[in-house]
């Protein structure tokens, strides 16, 4: 019964460290964003102010996407 | 605690999560609902910086501000700006629900990188609250203003017809997600920001004379960690202008 407790307890673990990869993905989003709104930044620079803000919403909902992995990761150190 | 048996066997003089947990600042007691916690202290402060901040800065009203009330005034010009943009000018009627919720996280989160403060939106409980507010809010005032026009938000009328059912469930989903995703980002946020900080400085107490190296990286991370806390107060506002707009103009996109 112990044994079994632990291995549930190291693979609750071992997910919760590969729900880490999921932050690989929020990056690649994020810097997408940025990425894409800095060429246009200076592709046109004077349209560039206006949009600062899109960016940002653009940056929370790449975001939110490696947050649900922080979440899982979460729940399965803490919820079982 | 468990965290500090955790962190004599590691060999680190402080856990990173130890900053997290929350104490009742008289006693050794129980947590109850009326129990003053070191949480409780943290907000008091930041509503009373706020107080200090708005009603002393703006008291004297020159033509030429003061520092505080430039503070003041551009934090406000900042958050009207930003509302009117996003959500028209119909949107300017909610405008003290999001100036109050975007200067308590901003200043709840710059007080919280004080060394030894207590970070109140760090806790998943401070920040769904404000973010479960928000949706209720955005929900019912979608639901006055639009009627059942307000499901038209689902039923994304511009997609071909065949998409739209499939869209419509994505749609529910996302939006029932919201509350989730704009607390846990907040909140993630503060917490992995404060816990690297915390760590590095673990790297110091454990390195002797070579600790330099972190105590620079820490003030790196730090540096950070103030344009992270103002980002995040900017996002939570913004998104609660986005939604605010959908519920204002659910047909808009």
């Amino acid at each position: 019964m112990a044994v079994e407790g632990d291995l549930v307890q190291m693979g609750a673990l071992i997910g919760a460290g590969l729900a880490c990869t999921g932050m690989g993905g929020a990056a690649v989003g994020v810097g997408h964003v940025v990425g894409n709104y800095l060429s246009g930044a200076l592709r046109n620079p004077a349209a560039a102010a206006g949009q600062t803000a899109t960016m940002f919403i653009g940056i929370a909902f790449a975001e939110a996407l490696g947050i649900f992995s922080f979440l899982v990761a979460l729940l399965l150190m803490y919820a079982q | 605690m468990s965290a500090e048996a955790e962190a004599a066997g590691n060999g680190f003089n402080i856990h990173p999560m130890d900053q997290f947990v929350v104490k009742p600042l008289f006693g050794h007691g129980d947590i109850g609902v009326f129990t003053i916690t070191n949480v409780t202290l943290w907000m008091g402060i930041t509503v009373l910086a706020i107080i200090a901040l708005l009603v002393l800065g703006t008291r004297g009203r020159a033509v030429v501000p003061s520092r505080s009330q430039s503070i003041a005034e551009s934090i406000y010009v900042f958050v009207h700006k930003m509302l009117e943009d996003i959500a028209g000018k119909e949107g300017l009627k909610y405008f003290p629900y999001i100036f109050t919720l975007f200067i308590f996280i901003l200043v709840a989160n710059i007080l919280g990188l004080i060394p030894g403060a207590f970070t109140t939106t760090s806790h998943i409980a401070v920040t769904a609250v404000m973010a479960m507010a928000v949706f209720t809010t955005v929900t019912l005032i979608g639901f006055y203003k639009n009627g059942v026009g307000f499901l038209g938000l689902f039923w994304i009328s511009s997609a071909p017809l065949v998409l739209r059912p499939i869209l419509a469930i994505i749609e529910i989903i996302s939006y029932f997600v919201r509350p989730i995703s704009h607390s846990i980002r907040l909140a993630g946020n503060m917490m992995a920001g404060h816990a690297v900080i915390k760590v590095f400085a673990g790297f110091a107490g454990a390195l002797g004379v070579f600790s330099v190296f972190p105590i620079v990286a820490i003030m790196a991370v730090y540096g950070l960690e103030m344009l992270v806390v103002c980002i995040q107060a900017y996002v939570f506002a913004i998104l609660t202008c986005v939604y605010l707009n959908d519920a204002l103009h659910p047909g808009g996109h």
